[in-house]
């Protein structure tokens, strides 16, 4: 799986690598050893071993549940909704989603598509995730029974909802650490779809490249600030509890979780307006690493108590993190957003925002509560606009052998 | 042909068969009386697989199958002729350069000849099955199931899933006029 345009130069460097690696290794074959003693006598440099390519990391697909959710979020995503053809039938879904489970499975590890016009592209999975979900409309076909939340989000007074980026029967989440393997992935999904349904919307996000800055750190989005602090872990009981959970979600769904997304338009320009203390007032928490104006990291836990000399609180009442707090540990969220920046318009010069992405077992219950605090107050609402919104359930994922969704049928 | 293989070593083979195909099911069988004595005998089908089956969705008329076949043995394995209930006919083709330089198909003589411990592929614009007279709608997801014969009268069954596909448009040298798959 290594590049086919590695430059000379760095072929050569990759190459005395893995020798010098497998000769430390002691595996080192009597040609290859002479080959590092010849390196060695030409070159001062001390010995490094190669790091993988990013290209090469792959994330696994089949399981209980499925990738791109308790994944560390990847550099680029392609979230798309696509509409089923009126008069498809259960049996046509079933042959839909066994497709492009094939298509997923085979491109997340590497492998060309079946029927792939391009093999060549598939090389590099780069930690390619392919997630499902299901709009109300294709469970309802299915003959399935939706959860309760499997609905649009109640109507909140910030929302100014354009239909264009909003609901779907089937959501398709691509994501991986190179923008040319998630445009390959989406062409090949896309391919396949054709026969099945059109499309209803496509919204493209991105992360800082990987490498850029180290594993772990939080987001930041286009405002600059740290996006996403406090998230569950994989593997703790809050992850399993409130995204994996939820045990009255119709059966088909355990093991699977709740999906929303809010696309939501950034008013940069309004934005430049803001000074810099105005800006950490309006969400709470510090620009240069996101710890709470109470803090000095940015996971100190807040200090809602802590008052100003003129006894003002340090963290305003009205300040996003404040507002987005709940006193109701089951009111939170798995968040895993991008920034999105298109091409302005209209003589404007930005077009951006973020592309809101959060995972929850119980929409209604976790998600709902803290959009209703934010909706009656939360000063950030002047900068930013809710403009799309969609509600998915996320199947479990499947074992070698079975379909995505191939517990609701 | 050799009769080195031991019956456990041929339940290994299906079974190695099996897991490499993964989704699509395949099987090998022998004709009931190709083999007097069972214990100590093995059929050219025993060594054969298939990779990454698919075939050309399409409406009406004709399509193709493509994948890996693959030969375990040391024997090289000759398919002579395929069938499936998807098509009324299948052709063993193959993609050749004519006297004008055009690529068309054919025929392949003999069918094709699988080397021991090697592979063929079937592939668009390469050698495939051709199938004539679709007997039913090959509509994207539907799995076809192909029964390819060897010549030692072995058979070997695999299915494969139908995918669209815009490509695998090939001319026929049997006609004056080109003629298009997806018509």
């Amino acid at each position: 799986m290594l590049s086919d345009q590695t430059p000379s130069a760095g072929r050569r460097l990759s190459r005395r690598h893995l020798l010098l690696g497998g000769a430390a290794a002691g595996i080192g074959a009597v040609g290859a050893v002479g080959a590092v003693g010849i390196d060695l006598a030409t070159n001062s440099n001390p010995p490094v071993v190669a790091e993988p390519l990013n290209g090469t990391h792959t994330v696994p697909f089949y399981g209980v549940h499925q990738a791109g959710i308790d994944t560390v979020p990847q550099s680029n995503a392609t979230l798309i909704a696509l509409d089923l053809h009126a008069g498809t039938d259960a049996a046509t879904l079933q042959r839909f989603m066994k497709i492009l489970t094939s298509d997923a499975a085979r491109l997340s590890q590497g492998e060309a598509a079946l029927a792939d016009s391009e093999p060549e592209l598939a090389v590099a999975p780069a930690r390619l995730t392919v997630t499902f979900g299901f709009g109300p409309g294709l469970v309802a076909l299915a003959g399935g029974t939706a959860p309760s939340w499997l609905r649009p989000l109640p109507a909140f007074g910030v929302d100014q909802l354009d239909p264009a980026w909003g609901d779907g029967d089937l959501l398709l989440q691509i994501a991986a650490d190179d923008s040319l393997t998630v445009a390959h992935t989406t062409r090949m999904l896309l391919k396949d779809s054709r026969s099945f349904a059109t499309i209803r919307w496509v919204q493209r996000g991105f992360r800082r490249a990987p490498g850029s800055v180290k594993p772990g750190t939080t987001m930041r989005n286009l405002f600059g600030q740290v996006d996403g602090t406090v998230n569950f872990v994989p593997g703790t009981p809050d992850f399993e509890r409130l995204v994996w959970g939820a045990a009255e979600n119709p059966a088909w769904l355990h093991g699977g979780t709740g999906f929303v997304l809010r696309r939501i338009a950034m008013q940069l320009d309004k934005w430049d307006k803001l000074d810099r203390s105005g800006r950490e007032a309006s969400v709470g928490r510090t620009l240069s690493n996101g710890a709470p104006l109470t803090g000095v990291n940015e996971t100190d836990d807040p200090d809602f108590d802590a008052k100003t000399a003129i006894g003002f609180p340090v963290i305003p009442e009205f300040s996003h993190l404040r507002r987005a707090r709940s006193e109701n540990p089951d009111e939170r969220i798995l968040r895993r957003g991008y920034n999105y920046d298109d091409a302005p318009t209209g003589g404007s010069v930005s077009h951006s925002g973020l592309l809101f992405v959060s995972f929850q077992a119980d929409v209604d219950a976790q998600f709902v509560p803290i959009q209703r605090r934010l909706d009656e107050l939360d000063l950030l609402n002047e900068w930013t606009t809710p403009i799309g919104s969609a509600v998915f359930a996320i199947p479990p994922g499947c074992a070698a052998g079975g379909y995505i969704g191939d517990t609701l049928f | 042909m050799t009769l080195t293989n031991t019956p456990r070593l041929l339940i290994v083979a299906v079974a190695a068969v099996l897991a490499l195909a993964g989704c699509a099911g395949t099987t090998a069988t022998s004709e009931p009386n190709a083999t007097v004595e069972p214990a100590a005998t093995t059929t050219a089908a025993a060594g054969l697989t298939i990779s990454d089956p698919w075939v050309k969705a399409a409406e009406t008329g004709m399509s193709a199958a493509f994948g890996s076949l693959e030969n375990a043995s040391d024997t090289d394995i000759n398919v002579v002729s395929a069938a499936s209930s998807a098509a009324t006919m299948i052709e063993l083709h193959e993609t050749v350069e004519d006297d004008s330089g055009a690529m068309i198909m054919q025929q392949k003589e003999g069918g094709f000849i699988v080397p021991a411990g090697g592979s063929y592929e079937l592939a668009p614009g390469a050698n495939h099955l051709m199938l004539m007279g679709l007997t039913a709608p090959l509509t994207a997801g539907v799995e076809a199931t192909f029964t390819l014969t060897l010549s030692d009268g072995s058979t070997f069954e695999f299915t494969a899933p139908a995918k669209d596909y815009s490509g695998a448009n090939e001319n026929y040298e049997e006609t004056d006029m080109d003629m298009d798959m997806d018509k």
